[in-house]
């Protein structure tokens, strides 16, 4: 479905990201893994056409080059959840989501039609939001927030799903409560997802493929155990990372005996 | 439940409120007139009736009258601009007057005035595309110098750089009347703002710059809601970020430069009225930037009405008025945003 061919990215000398390549198939949940500075958010950015990334080489997307579409064709193939959210003024919960439609309403006073009505209800059912779907956006947590926005790219319904670090403020309820929904949208009809994950437990749990990346290069993709092999991890993160990993689990199951 | 948009009635509710407030500042001044002999000579003349003796056809037809529509027209206009700005940034202290585009349309005008910059066949033509030309200038580089210093583009970087601006533009401004003698009005209604020389021929004038750049802002409502929830968010769900801008932008500096080279700098308007707007209807601009037209008309008709009539027989500067009120409004809007959850920069 996705084709990224040799994506470089150069702000000046530095280069963030050095000829990267993957595919993404319809149904796939690609998670880009790596440590602080790897360039996963710029890779994600880039995806996403932002203008402040100038990249080289090319998306495709069935054949078409992302950076042809205009930003409506575009938001419609690709919706962006970014790290940082905040709003400014009091809109309502149904505004922000509300907004996910843009792409899809056309004209000047474009009324939203039924089927935009029901892509913005099913989001807030979806992401439990529809209690709060008056409540002004200032008075929400920051969890809570990180929902809204996730309901306006549902709302939005594009193709491909690109998230960066999509938990990272949700408590372990919602962690879980969204990395499932986000594993059931990617079953629909030709959909897929890229997203940027920290917590590598996460990345195997819910991942299809990982793409680990090191100072801007790619050092190994495809499958989850193939490619985050204890060597490879120990290189990358510059500690043991199975260790870690092992002593953070022994700990559970101690504290279970104990008790 | 709150609508979308306004209902027919509530457009009717405003447009009652604004005749109200426009009736009252026709009818009192230096001299008071009774109500009804007002509406009987505005009523009478506008379909070519004659006016019945004993009410001063004068003052309410060629003094009273133009001087209402244009502070009204110029109110509107501002105060559009300045929510547009305020939601096109995301910043709640935007304004021509903050940002310093009303200094740089200044500047503009004078320079007009001082070196004869003139449009042939348009009497003010060369002033007002000079005016406008120098406000677009203005925001682009208050913009690009904001960018450059720190690119997160911060409420607090804007304004400063803003008002930085303003006294170099207003420093300029000064000298270039100090060295062109009379032909100039005083600096006083180039940093304050005057709307006492009123005419009809003015009112028009604004009334299309207002149609015209009111509507491209108006149409761009569900833009301007993407942009005040974030640029980057409006880039997400599929605005066009760059055009849109640049489009509103140029909206911006064309209705503030009519506006400067007819009234003056009046400072604060555009930024406390959409403050007021959307305390009543909330942010969604669909409703705000109506809402902020009317409130921004009734706050300059009161402010214009009070700077007549507040220590008659002089006469303010109605920039003194909207300052005054404007400058509390500014410390008032300014700690709340830096109290603000999350929204302190």
């Amino acid at each position: 479905m996705l084709n990224a061919e040799h994506i470089t990215v150069r702000f000046g000398n530095y280069t963030a990201v050095e000829d990267v390549s993957f595919r993404l198939n319809a149904g796939d949940w690609l998670m880009l893994a790596g440590p602080n500075g790897a360039g996963k958010s710029t890779l994600v950015n880039a995806l996403g056409q932002a203008q402040s990334v100038p990249y080289t080489g090319r998306f495709l997307l069935e054949g078409k080059d992302l950076c042809t579409l205009r930003p409506a064709a575009l938001a419609r193939e690709i919706g962006v959840l970014s790290q940082r959210n905040r709003v400014e003024y009091a809109y309502t919960v149904e505004e922000i989501v509300g907004l996910g439609r843009y792409a899809h309403e056309k004209g000047f006073l474009s009324h939203r039609d039924g089927e935009g009505k029901e892509a913005v209800e099913q989001a807030l059912e979806l992401t439990g939001l529809t209690h709060l779907r008056r409540a002004s956006t200032l008075t929400l947590s920051g969890g809570e927030l990180q929902r809204v926005f996730l309901a306006q790219v549902f709302a939005q319904n594009p193709r491909i799903l690109v998230l960066d670090e999509p938990v990272n403020h949700l408590d372990l309820k919602y962690q879980q409560h969204i990395f499932d929904l986000i594993s059931a949208w990617r079953h629909r009809e030709s959909r897929a997802v890229l997203s940027v994950v920290h917590d590598l437990s996460l990345a195997r749990r819910y991942g299809t493929a990982v793409l680990l990346m090191h100072r801007g290069k790619c050092v190994s993709q495809g499958e989850m155990d193939a490619v985050l092999t204890p060597e490879r991890l120990k290189e990358v993160y510059e500690m043991d990372v199975y260790a870690w990993m092992r002593e953070l689990t022994e700990m559970w199951r101690r504290k279970g005996r104990i008790l | 439940m709150k609508r979308e948009r306004f209902s027919a009635g509530e457009y009717l509710l405003f447009s009652l409120a604004l005749l109200a407030v426009m009736l009252l500042c026709v009818c009192v001044g230096s001299v008071s007139l009774p109500v009804g002999g007002t509406l009987t000579a505005i009523w009478n003349s506008l379909f070519g009736l004659p006016v019945p003796e004993g009410v001063p056809k004068a003052i309410i037809l060629s003094v009273r009258l133009p001087r209402v529509l244009c502070v009204a027209l110029v109110g509107a206009a501002l105060s559009l601009c300045g929510a547009v700005m305020q939601g096109l940034l995301r910043n709640p202290l935007a304004d021509g007057s903050t940002l310093g585009v009303s200094a740089g349309a200044s500047l503009g005008a004078v320079i007009a005035l001082a070196f004869g910059v003139a449009i042939p066949g348009l009497p003010y033509a060369g002033t007002m595309g000079m005016a406008m030309a120098f406000a677009f200038g203005s925001l682009m580089m208050i913009l690009a110098l904001a960018y450059a210093l720190d690119r997160s583009f911060s409420t607090h970087s804007i304004i400063l750089i803003g008002v930085i601006f303003s006294m170099f533009a207003s420093a300029l401004m000064s000298l270039v009347i100090s060295f062109s003698g009379d032909k100039i009005k005083s600096i006083t209604f180039w940093t304050m703002g005057s709307l006492s020389g009123s005419t009809y021929g003015y009112a028009l004038i604004l009334l299309c710059a207002l149609l015209l750049c009111g509507g491209v802002m108006l149409s761009h409502s569900r833009e301007l809601n993407a942009f005040a929830v974030g640029e980057d968010n409006a880039r997400h769900v599929g605005v066009n970020v760059k055009r849109v801008k640049l489009t509103l932008l140029i909206a911006v500096s064309v209705l503030i430069g009519v506006c400067v080279s007819i009234g003056g700098a009046i400072s604060f308007v555009g930024l406390v009225t959409p403050h007021m707007a959307r305390m009543l209807v909330g942010p969604n601009h669909k409703r705000l930037l109506p809402a902020s037209l009317f409130a921004g008309a009734v706050f300059l008709l009161l402010s214009d009405l009070a700077a007549r009539t507040a220590l008659r027989p002089i006469e303010l500067s109605i920039g003194v008025v909207t300052s005054l009120v404007g400058a509390v409004a500014f410390v008032i809007i300014f700690r709340s945003t830096r109290k603000g959850g999350g929204n302190a920069c």
